[in-house]
């Protein structure tokens, strides 16, 4: 009879770690995106060998500490500022890779202005865009791209058209500036989805270090806290009332 | 080459940054130093030096763009006038906490609110006092000549990168759109990507293979930490209190009746002191050159000499708050101010030395 | 020695650009100087004005409320800064359009029919020179040369037309220029 240990081997090894994701415990829920997307950014980094050349733009929520979790130089900016921070990055230092992460609060209510035009003078990084829905970090609140009669912190009864508007859809409106040149929205919930999202993210780092302009990769994300779910049922009603809001797929690629 | 120019105070700042090596300038347009961005773009120093000039979509993401260049350890400034250096004060904070050298540049105008277009000096409190949230000091510079525009740009920038401070040029309208004779330094070279790597370890410009990954960031989210991270700070800002404070001294060896006044209330205020001693009165003017590290000690000193001071400013009063504390409150401090955009004239001032004096 | 001088008149006029010329003129014979504008709004139609200051030693202010000449260029500022003038000081006015004549004794008052003159010539340009070579003539505060250097290094696109344009108003000024008080 084997012994379980010899099962565990180098040969037998289908999934590791990757490397540039240290061993530090995250503070993420469980069920939450962001692990996974982070999983894909040190990824992709590694995989394209930018470890050395790559500065990530954190943001304000709760991705604001992913400088505890991917081992590469981090520069943490104000709330809404990371697409400004980002452009003198990379216009001071044309060679490197510059991407920002940031949330929908940050990036679509607060920082609308510098994300718009961050794309609109075709700034060479790529922003990363957790769409979740609502405000995580600060328990919970209306987001810009909360869902009409999704219920949160500030909005009690149900997202409500007249006194609180749509659900802003962001990634479409940068799909329309001149200066995209990639926008995409995925998810992670499902093997197929992951794979197909690293796929694009790859894609997008290709785009800013060869000077083709701005790549935004949008993802549909769960907060299971914020929606007060369990990680399936919150994966369960993103796809049932998330995805027809913001359908998956590539909305530019040029 | 030393070069010898005609400038206005806002051209003498873009041709200054261009010289001293400046990596970045990110700005917004604003008057009255519109002129300083300008020059900048006029002059393409990104043919030349390879600096970058950028006008941004707004206040807050050029101060924003500068905190980005900071943490990559290149020589980055901005420059706006009042209205825009409040929007800035979010980013300035940020900068202070993360510990990220800068220069700014304002050039006052009268307030609040839009207010007027004209010279002011009313931005004093914002400046020294903190401007933005939590307990901080930025290096304060204020020049009152054109010289002085182009001097700071380098004194601010070397100031900033020896503490890892922001410093901010605190000027106005009068000599920002005043002109003069200015002597340009001789070009110096921009750092290079290995040259920053040495100087500023903690630069954020990809983390070497063997070297643990650079991280900047303001955030803490244990108190304790947090104010072990405050003490750090204040013990710096002791260092700077102690070893930087620059002012400058007209007729003070036998003076009787001190004016204490800064940028250009100080050029306007010596030609009232010039003016006084013309006709016997024995009139002096100190004026700070560094707003923080204010030169306490020194103003101090006058407390047992003289029976009071006149501080003449172009706000409603607030350098004074500082010449108070300086003299302990030992002897009366009065005010001659004007606001609002309006300059007083040297004639202006003289009549309240002459009316102080005959009390 | 320090001479102060106030040029005032309509925006547009381009008493920024003849403050200037002079300015220059006097940093290239090595005087302290300062020029210092009334900014804003009031360049665009307002009435403007210059300070220069041409000094041997270091000015202090580049702000003043009197004057060894005034130079005024409509009625405005003719009745503004007539009164700023200094005892024994200068005042130059262009007569254009001007229905309120000077009135103070204790100074010397010299007209100069410029704008007229540049109109008659075909060539409104030409008037701030004319000004300019009437102050000259009148004061000496720079050489002439000075104030063609200073042209020379001012204007970027400089030709030799353009240098013989200007000397002529120049000593157009000069001739122009008339004592009246």
């Amino acid at each position: 009879m084997k012994s379980i240990n010899n099962t565990i081997n180098l040969e037998n090894l289908v999934y590791t770690k990757p490397s540039l994701m240290n061993s530090n415990i995250t503070h993420y829920c469980p069920g939450c995106s962001h692990g996974v997307v982070h999983k894909l950014v040190a990824e992709v980094i590694a995989n394209m060998n930018l470890e050395e050349q790559t500065i990530g733009i954190a943001s304000v929520g709760c991705s604001v500490f992913i400088y505890n979790y991917i081992d590469i130089d981090w520069i943490g900016a104000a709330h809404g500022r990371a697409p400004a921070v980002a452009t003198a990055v990379k216009r001071l230092n044309p060679n490197k890779m510059v991407f920002t992460y940031q949330g929908d609060g940050d990036l679509a209510a607060i920082g609308t202005a510098e994300t718009i035009h961050a794309c609109n003078r075709g700034e060479n990084i790529v922003i990363i865009f957790i769409n979740n829905a609502i405000y995580g970090m600060t328990g919970g609140q209306m987001a810009p791209t909360t869902i009409l009669k999704m219920q949160t912190a500030t909005c009690p009864y149900g997202r409500d058209i007249s006194l609180n508007g749509y659900p802003l859809q962001i990634s479409n409106i940068l799909a329309q500036i001149e200066g995209t040149c990639l926008v995409s929205r995925e998810a992670v919930f499902s093997t197929k989805t992951i794979k197909k999202s690293k796929k694009i993210l790859c894609k997008a780092f290709k785009n800013a270090m060869s000077g083709k302009g701005t790549s935004i990769i949008e993802f549909i994300s769960t907060c299971t806290s914020g929606w007060k779910m369990s990680p399936i049922q919150a994966n369960k009603w993103m796809i049932k009332n998330m995805l027809p809001i913001y359908p998956l797929g590539v909305l530019k690629d040029k | 080459m030393e070069e010898i120019k005609l400038l206005k105070g806002n051209e003498a700042i873009a041709y200054a940054a261009i010289r001293y090596g400046v990596d970045g300038y990110f700005g917004y347009p604003i008057t009255p130093q519109s002129e300083i961005m300008e020059t900048l773009i006029k002059e393409r120093p990104w043919e030349t030096t390879g600096m970058i000039v950028l006008q941004a979509e707004s206040e807050i993401a050029a101060i924003n763009m500068v905190y980005g260049g900071a943490a990559c350890g290149k020589k980055v400034m901005t420059s706006s006038s009042s209205p825009g250096i409040s929007l800035k004060q979010e980013g300035i904070s940020y900068m202070a906490g993360a510990e990220l050298p800068g220069l700014i540049v304002n050039v006052m105008r009268g307030g609040p609110g839009l207010g007027t277009i004209q010279p002011s000096q009313a931005d004093y409190f914002q400046t020294v006092k903190g401007g933005g949230h939590g307990d901080y000091k930025i290096i304060v510079l204020a020049p009152n000549s054109v010289q002085e525009m182009a001097d700071h740009v380098a004194l601010g920038l070397n100031l900033a990168f020896k503490y890892k401070n922001p410093a901010m040029i605190l000027s106005d309208g009068v000599i920002g759109q005043m002109m003069e004779k200015v002597i340009l330094p001789k070009q110096c070279q921009r750092k290079t990507e290995r040259e920053i790597r040495k100087s500023y370890p903690w630069a954020t410009l990809g983390k070497s293979k063997s070297c643990k990954p650079n991280i900047i960031t303001s955030v803490e989210l244990d108190s304790f930490l947090m104010e072990a991270r405050n003490l750090r700070f204040q013990k710096k800002y002791r260092t700077i209190e102690k070893n930087e404070v620059l002012y400058e001294e007209f007729f003070c060896d036998d003076v009787e009746y001190l004016i204490v006044a800064f940028g250009s209330a100080a050029r306007i205020s010596q030609k009232a002191v010039e003016i006084a001693r013309g006709i016997g009165i024995k009139a002096g003017l100190f004026r700070p050159i560094t707003l923080y590290p204010f030169p306490m000690k020194k103003l101090n000193s006058y407390k047992e000499k003289l029976k009071d001071i006149l501080v003449v400013e172009l706000n409603a009063g607030q350098m004074i708050e500082d010449v108070k504390l300086a003299v302990e409150c030992k002897i009366p401090v009065k005010h001659y101010g004007r606001f609002g955009g309006i300059v007083p004239t040297p004639q202006e001032i003289l009549e309240k030395i002459k009316n102080e004096i005959n009390k | 020695m320090q001479y102060e001088i106030i040029i005032s008149g309509f925006g547009g006029q381009g008493i920024l650009f003849m403050g200037k010329i002079l300015t220059y003129a006097g940093l290239l014979e090595g005087k302290e100087i300062t020029w210092y504008p009334s900014y804003g709004p009031e360049q665009r139609g307002g009435t403007a004005n210059v300070t220069v200051i041409l000094s041997n030693k270091r000015i202090s202010s580049p702000i003043l409320n009197e004057y060894n000449t005034a130079i005024t260029l409509n009625q405005p500022s003719l009745e503004k800064f007539e009164k700023t003038i200094k005892s024994n000081g200068t005042l130059i006015y262009d007569k254009y359009g001007i229905t309120k004549m000077p009135t103070r004794k204790d100074i010397q008052i010299f007209e100069i029919d410029a704008i007229n003159s540049s109109i008659k010539e075909g060539n409104s340009k030409m008037f701030n020179m004319i000004i300019l070579g009437g102050l000259i003539k009148v004061t000496k505060i720079v050489k002439i040369e000075s104030i063609t250097n200073s042209l020379k290094k001012t204007i970027q696109e400089y030709n030799q037309k353009f240098l013989s344009m200007n000397q002529y108003a120049i000593l157009k000024g000069m001739n122009l220029i008339k004592k009246i008080k």
